[in-house]
């Protein structure tokens, strides 16, 4: 066996009542490359946190190299060759790529001056040695997310860390990148570095880790070598129960139309984003918008909503004309409508759990009597949906900017559902949520479905698309160019679409 | 009146009124750089102001010829202590900048001028400062043709004096490790913060040279202008020196550009009667040129230039 070379023990971490880690015990080898899998709010990243220094451990030890310490801040960690990658980079957009490795470590010359040549110097070296490629007179805020991270590599590798932490480094990268990521990896294992990194991405830990250990609820679950296990099993350790992959759907009647958009153009900006656009979706239906992301899909959906000013064409919800009409004229016809954003959007952050879920009836009886909000029926109203949605929240009375994001986003799947909308707008309504809150939101709107309603479900994540919808239209420069039956489909056959081309459907095919 | 005596008048006015602008936007530079709003220059210029004022008519004749220049000092002195409410009030205790900056604004004249009756036998001005921060002609490069009858020849040296510490500001901002980090709190606390940099202690540093130097931009005011310390003494300065920042966009070298530009403003009043084609203006014009031209400069430029991506934002550390 290699040598260990950070080990955690019994480590907990406490803030106020609440445990976010719980009697935590692992260990890294040098040249290792270790997965940290659990949901989001397992008490992940808290765990790294500890070990570089930002949060300081309740109780429990952490020994590097067989020794004890302590660790205040950054500096300590770093004194012990702890570099940590974090989730959302700790980057400057104004400052140079330069600027940004050296910062806190500026190497001095002549007393004051910063020695700019020398940094840049060695920085180039160890480019080279790992193949980072990195611009460093390029401006943080003008570099590609890629870069950005690579960025964050070297600035660890600039202050000679031996030990990584990578808090969800995949989360913003393009596959392509993220094959990338991974090489570097592979590149700095192989020179003796050892990797630690927190995901809830299944499909990377086997590609990439060695071994992994589980996190759920603040506890260590199991720690296993990542040969021999699939990723049903990693998936079940993580959420504690199995996953179903599809969805019952029952056979219910398609016939009503629910939202017919005709001929429809949106602009924004002075760009046509919307052209000449028309979709029907009828009751019991999931209608599944396909594309990649920046094709018109949200000036779509905001026309619907009215969110956004219609330059032409027609917006029906069930028989009545709804274009450029007030936003609450047109919930109020029965438009549920889950954001693509649920923090700016969706949700007000600062308002409690029961204001929030109230904010689509707070002004009709029973939540307002004459004018005053009746608090008993609002927070009473919220206690329900926490428990009918499977909310994990302590109470209805504390702040929605305090929960986690799979639960923010099913406070926002709840109050759009429990107004029982004619029909569902849902964008990327799982993005950012873990994988058991995925399951728990597609669950919720195959429901509404299986009950008749009609649903507009628009994804950049095709295995939702997929999973989900009973018909799927892609959009590609604000037009739709193609409609296909999923389940005569393919990932391979809708990337092609979603890339612009055309293919000939058979509504067109009966036409000709 | 041959040329370049007008342009000697010009320059030598445009100087006198630019210096107290000078240090006292590098103030705000620095104040803002490490992310702390400063709109409290105007309340820090004005102790600066006074507290020279006292020193210089209190230790003229110990000191001598020295007063001036130690009076100067100790203007800094004081805006710099004064400034310590602002850094404890939005950094210690994250106050909002905006607030706590009218608060020294308003807290500065009441208190200064409270203390002005206590000392002199409850009269609002001090008497006048015998020994300002004057005009002096550099022996030998005045005798430079031209040039030396422009540049050097009753000139205010507290001016010179300025620009100076304006290239000492902007080197120090952008070829040391303490600007370098000085604007790494101002633009990402929580990314200095991953590095080991401690943002309290650097938006503390920010927010103490901004008021040495907003102190300085007092006391040359009170100095080389007015000669004594009132109510009226620091009349909107402050602000414009803010504007200067802004419009300087944050940079130590823009800023003193900005506030020589601000200079001549205020100088019209005294110099435009000698600027051919001008001289048949009211003079009232003159004097609501400078504020003027402040409102105008602002609305052009606040809504383009980029400040500090955190500049006015509270860093709250986890534990």
């Amino acid at each position: 066996m290699t040598e260990t070379v950070v080990e955690m023990r019994h480590i907990t971490k406490k803030f106020g009542e609440f445990k976010a880690n719980d009697d935590i015990s692992l260990s890294l080898h040098q040249g290792e490359i270790l997965a940290l899998l659990g949901e989001n709010g397992a008490g992940k990243s808290t765990l790294m946190g500890m070990l570089s220094g930002l949060l300081e451990t309740t109780s429990g030890e952490i020994l590097i190299n067989g020794r004890e310490v302590k660790m205040k801040n950054p500096r300590d960690a770093k004194h012990y060759g702890i570099g940590m990658v974090h989730q959302h980079f700790m980057l400057i957009p104004a400052f140079t790529v330069l600027e940004n490795i050296i910062l806190g470590d500026e190497p001095i010359k002549g007393g004051v001056r910063i020695d700019y040549a020398g940094a840049e110097k060695k920085i180039q070296e160890l480019s080279d040695r790992y193949q980072l490629d990195i611009d460093v007179h390029a401006k943080v805020r003008d570099i590609t997310v890629g870069m950005q991270q690579r960025v964050e590599i070297m600035k660890a590798l600039y202050r000679e860390a031996n030990i990584f932490i990578f808090d969800e480094p995949t989360a913003a990268l393009t596959p392509q990148e993220i094959e990338q990521l991974m090489k570097i990896f592979r590149a700095l294992a192989d020179e003796g570095k050892s990797i630690i990194f927190i995901t809830h991405k299944l499909k990377e830990i086997k590609e990439a880790a060695d071994r992994c250990v589980v996190i759920r609820s603040g506890r260590v679950i199991d720690t296993v070598q990542i040969e021999g296990v699939s990723e049903e099993r990693l998936a079940e350790m993580m959420v504690g129960r199995k996953l179903r992959n599809t969805v019952e759907k029952k056979v219910v009647d398609q016939k009503q139309v629910v939202l017919d958009v005709q001929q429809l153009n949106v602009e924004k900006n002075s760009r046509l984003m919307v052209k000449n656009l028309s979709l029907q979706v009828h009751t019991g239906e999931i209608v599944g918008v396909a594309g990649v992301d920046g094709n018109g899909q949200s000036e779509l959906i905001d026309a619907i909503t009215g969110m956004q000013k219609i330059k032409s064409g027609s917006v029906e919800i069930m028989g009545k004309h709804y274009e450029n009409k007030p936003v609450r004229s047109i919930t109020e016809a029965g438009v549920g409508y889950i954001p693509e954003d649920r923090q700016t959007v969706g949700l007000i952050l600062p308002l409690s759990l029961a204001e929030n879920l109230s904010l689509k009836n707070y002004y009709q009886k029973p939540a307002n009597k004459s004018g005053v909000l009746n608090y008993q029926y609002i927070n009473e109203h919220g206690r329900k949906l926490i428990k009918d949605f499977d909310i994990r929240s302590q109470s209805e009375q504390i702040s929605v900017g305090s929960l986690s994001g799979g639960n923010q986003q099913k406070v926002v799947v709840a109050r759009e559902i429990a107004s029982d909308p004619n029909l569902l707008i849902a964008a990327n309504p799982t993005r950012g949520v873990d994988v058991g809150a995925i399951e728990y939101i597609h669950e919720m709107i195959n429901q509404e479905r299986n009950s008749g309603k009609a649903i507009l479900l628009v994804s950049f994540e095709l295995d939702e698309i997929l999973k989900l919808s009973d018909r799927i239209v892609v959009m590609h420069e604000g037009e739709i160019v193609g409609e296909i039956d999923p389940k005569e489909t393919s990932s391979q056959e809708l990337g092609l679409m979603m890339a612009g081309k055309k293919v000939q459907t058979k509504t067109q095919e009966a036409a000709n | 009146m041959n040329l370049s005596t007008t342009l000697m008048t010009i320059l030598s006015t445009t100087l006198v009124y630019a210096a107290p602008l000078i240090f006292t936007s590098l103030g705000g530079t620095f104040s803002e750089r490490s992310g702390i709003v400063n709109v409290g220059l105007e309340g820090m210029m004005v102790v600066g102001a006074f507290s020279s004022s006292i020193f210089t008519l209190s230790f003229a004749n110990a000191l001598g010829d020295a007063a001036p220049w130690v009076s100067f000092l100790v203007g800094g002195a004081f805006g710099c202590l004064f400034s310590v409410l602002h850094a404890v009030a939005t950094v210690s205790f994250r106050a909002d900048h905006i607030i706590s900056g009218t608060v020294l604004n308003m807290l500065a004249p009441a208190l200064c001028v409270f203390l002005t009756r206590i000392f002199y036998d409850g009269k609002g001005q001090t008497p006048e400062i015998s020994q300002g921060l004057g005009t002096v002609t550099v022996p030998g490069l005045s005798k430079i043709p031209f040039i030396g009858k422009v540049f050097f020849t009753q000139t205010s040296m507290v001016a010179w004096a300025a620009i100076v510490v304006a290239i000492v500001c902007w080197y120090v901002l952008y070829r040391t490790g303490f600007g370098l980090r000085l604007r790494s709190v101002g633009e990402n606390p929580a990314a200095a913060d991953t590095l080991g940099i401690n943002v309290y202690r650097y938006r503390y540093l920010g927010v103490l040279i901004s008021g040495f130097l907003g102190g300085l931009g007092g006391a040359v005011m009170a100095q080389s202008i007015t000669l004594s310390f009132s109510i009226s003494t620091i009349s909107g300065q402050g602000f414009m020196a803010l504007a200067a920042m802004i419009f300087g966009k944050w940079n130590p070298l823009g800023a003193m550009g900005a506030a020589v530009f601000f200079g001549l403003a205020q100088s019209l009043p005294i110099i435009g009667a000698y600027i051919p084609g001008l001289s048949g203006i009211n003079s009232v014009w003159f004097q609501v040129a400078p504020y003027l031209i402040t409102i105008i400069v602002l609305v052009l430029f606040l809504g383009k230039s980029v400040g500090p991506a955190a500049d006015g934002e509270n860093y709250i550390k986890s534990k």
